[in-house]
């Protein structure tokens, strides 16, 4: 088996950066200017990491121009991902409800509980290639990587804590009663220059621990880059089936299309109307964003609210059991049929074979993107 | 790369905007003569009638009949435009043109605009709420009163769910409010949406100073007294709001808020300039 994504986080150090500025700049002046980065001389300061993009993945969404990825701004993101101290009660990271061996998700949980255990709506979405979301959220009600934290910070069922607060609560570390007594205004000041701690501060971090979220290597992965033994004839099988039959929305690289569709589950006792809420459209009634499908065999339960316990229970209920109404996609219209993708028994088995070859035992083993010992998990 | 669906739309936004510009180029002055700048305050006095607005105060009666006491109303005022004598515009940077006026911090109510250059100034013109394109700018782009983890969170004037500005919110109890706590809620925002269209709730207010001028010299750095009228709030040309029936109003609600919002685009008039 090759290794294609080896090099993924490619350190580069700031005496070779500042050789290769130098040169540039003796060479070609000032008139070259079209694809060079202007690099500051500064003996002093983070450490610029070089974010690669997985080959066979298109370019990403996030600009990382605006938020240029450090080894010091994403650890202090790491810390902040996993440490209690965003919630109310100091309980709750974002790595409670996002535990990396389930690729970031709330394994077992069909809604996640917050502070004081109250629950949620909707089941964790995965927390993994961040870069190429276009919205955020099971209604895409965030739009923006950078936003996106303020969310669960201050949403009562969640973190139930404002930003605000969280800042004053970072000022005052280290704290001698915390598990792990980290110094945050240092780590600010690493990261960023100084020791002051603002908003824009604090979820640039977020963000760049965040976007060093990808999962490109599974097996699929390496079939993909060029290995044909990486999946076996069922998964092959299974691969083609997936394609014909679910890839229209599932599409591409990432699984998705990154669209809100009504699947036609039936509306449960609280009757979340999905993408309605944010647009308030009777069109977007009962619409959710179609989740990317990598890692699905180790984020279940499955569905917004995660109604389904097993990957068999979800094509089982593509087959036999969506609910017709007005804004149910049109990919599940069957000529003189009820509704419904037209899957065998055998069928299924060969698409839920594939789709565990999306799991990807790298990602969530990987040490850069573990809880520093600040989090909790429930 | 980013905002792929609203990228057409923002771009000819941002045509129009040129283009409008390249028209009427007396409109604006993009350049104000730093030298020869001074100051002047906009003051937004809330009122409910011919009363001063007291939070928490005495009962007072809306358009459909309804008691009403007001225990919050904050909103934002941004793009201020200040019109010369000679129909000009001066325009204020718009990185420095965002105001959160809050009913119960009285510094926030006073909006001090420097480097304003020296001139006779008959009107002005400002956006209630927070527009479309800052509403999509990056972090970076929202520090001070739109910094969505600062200040104003304390008064929630940000929906982190649906990222948007809240443009104006106003809370109070009446005794027709239909909810548990017999509070009502009026959180009027939406700019429109990001990838998909919403209503637009920004409204742009024009105000001439009447026969009267603001005369921004080395010496005098004028205010000038807006009020605001709580009651036209609640009855205006958008609809005359019950409280009874809409006890509350937010992002749902959409169509309800557009009428709110025609209602608050016609509550501030100019009363005096001293």
């Amino acid at each position: 088996m090759s290794a294609p994504f080896k090099g993924n986080f490619v350190l580069i150090t700031r005496h070779f950066t500042n050789a290769l500025a130098a040169l540039f700049l003796i060479f070609f002046g000032l008139a070259c200017q079209k694809d060079q980065e202007p690099v500051e001389p500064v003996s002093t300061g983070p450490t610029p990491i070089a974010w690669t993009k997985p080959k066979h993945f298109p370019d990403p969404v996030y600009d990382m121009s605006r938020n240029p990825l450090t080894e010091e701004g994403v650890e202090l993101g790491r810390f902040l991902f996993y440490d209690g101290i965003l919630s109310r009660t100091n309980q709750i990271g974002c790595g409670t409800c996002h535990q990396q061996e389930a690729a970031f998700t709330h394994h077992g949980h069909e809604l996640s509980h917050g502070v004081d255990d109250l629950l949620g709506t909707r089941n964790s979405p995965a927390v993994q290639n961040m870069a190429w979301n276009t919205s955020f959220f099971w209604d895409g009600g965030v739009h923006d990587l950078d936003l996106l934290p303020f969310n669960p910070i201050q949403n009562p069922v969640e973190m139930d804590e404002t930003v605000k607060n969280v800042i004053t609560k970072l000022q005052a570390t280290p704290l001698p009663t915390a598990k792990k007594a980290v110094d945050y205004p240092q780590m600010f000041k690493k990261a960023f220059g100084t020791e002051e701690i603002t908003s824009e501060r604090m979820m640039k971090a977020l963000s760049q621990f965040m976007l060093t979220m990808v999962s490109a290597e599974s097996r699929y992965d390496y079939y993909k880059m060029g290995d044909q033994s990486a999946l076996n004839a069922d998964e092959k099988q299974g691969m083609a089936l997936f394609q014909a039959k679910c890839s229209s929305c599932h599409a591409g690289e990432l699984f998705t299309d990154y669209s809100f569709r009504n699947n036609g589950l039936v509306p449960l006792r609280i009757d979340d109307k999905g993408r309605f809420g944010i647009s308030a459209n009777n069109a977007d009634l009962y619409k959710f964003k179609v989740p990317s499908l990598r890692n699905v065999g180790l984020t279940a339960p499955y569905m917004h609210d995660g109604r389904f316990h097993t990957l068999e229970e979800v094509l089982d209920h593509y087959s036999d059991s969506i609910k017709p109404s007005a804004t149910l996609d049109s990919v599940f219209i069957r000529q003189g049929e009820k509704p419904g993708i037209t899957l065998s028994d055998a069928e299924k088995k060969s698409i839920i074979a594939f789709l565990r070859s999306l799991n990807d035992e790298q990602f969530i083993r990987n040490a850069k993107l573990s809880d520093p010992g600040v989090g909790t998990n429930f | 790369m980013k905002k792929k669906e609203a990228m057409p739309a923002l771009l000819a936004a941002i045509l129009c905007v040129f283009m409008l510009a390249a028209c009427t180029d007396v409109d604006t002055d993009p350049n104000p003569a730093t030298g020869d700048a001074g100051a002047i305050t906009l003051e937004f006095d809330n009122i409910v009638g011919d009363k001063n607005l007291v939070l928490g105060g005495g009962s007072s009666t809306n358009g459909a009949g309804e008691d009403f006491v007001l225990t919050k109303f904050n909103y934002y005022i941004s793009n201020i435009k200040l019109l010369r004598q000679d129909g000009t515009y001066y325009t204020v940077p718009q990185d420095s043109s965002y105001f959160l006026i809050m009913e119960d911090k009285k510094e926030s109510q006073l909006v001090k605009l420097n480097n304003v250059p020296y001139a006779t100034y008959t009107g002005l013109e400002f956006m209630v709420g927070v527009d479309s394109a800052r509403n999509t700018m990056p972090i970076e782009k929202r520090t001070g009163v739109l910094d969505p983890g600062g200040s104003m969170m304390e008064d929630g004037m940000y929906w982190a769910w649906n990222s948007g500005y809240i443009f104006m919110k106003m809370e109070g109890t009446s005794s027709k409010a239909t909810s548990a706590n017999g509070k009502f809620y009026y959180h009027i925002g939406l700019f429109g949406g990001y990838d998909i269209k919403t209503v637009n709730n920004t409204r742009v207010v024009k105000l001439g100073f009447n026969n009267l001028q603001a005369n921004v010299t080395k010496d005098d750095a004028p205010e000038v007294h807006i009020f605001a009228d709580v009651l036209k709030f609640f009855k205006g040309p958008g609809t005359n709001v019950s409280i009874k029936e809409y006890t509350s109003i937010m992002s749902q609600q959409p169509e309800k808020s557009k009428e709110v919002a025609d209602n608050y685009a016609q509550m501030f008039n100019v009363d005096h300039i001293h």
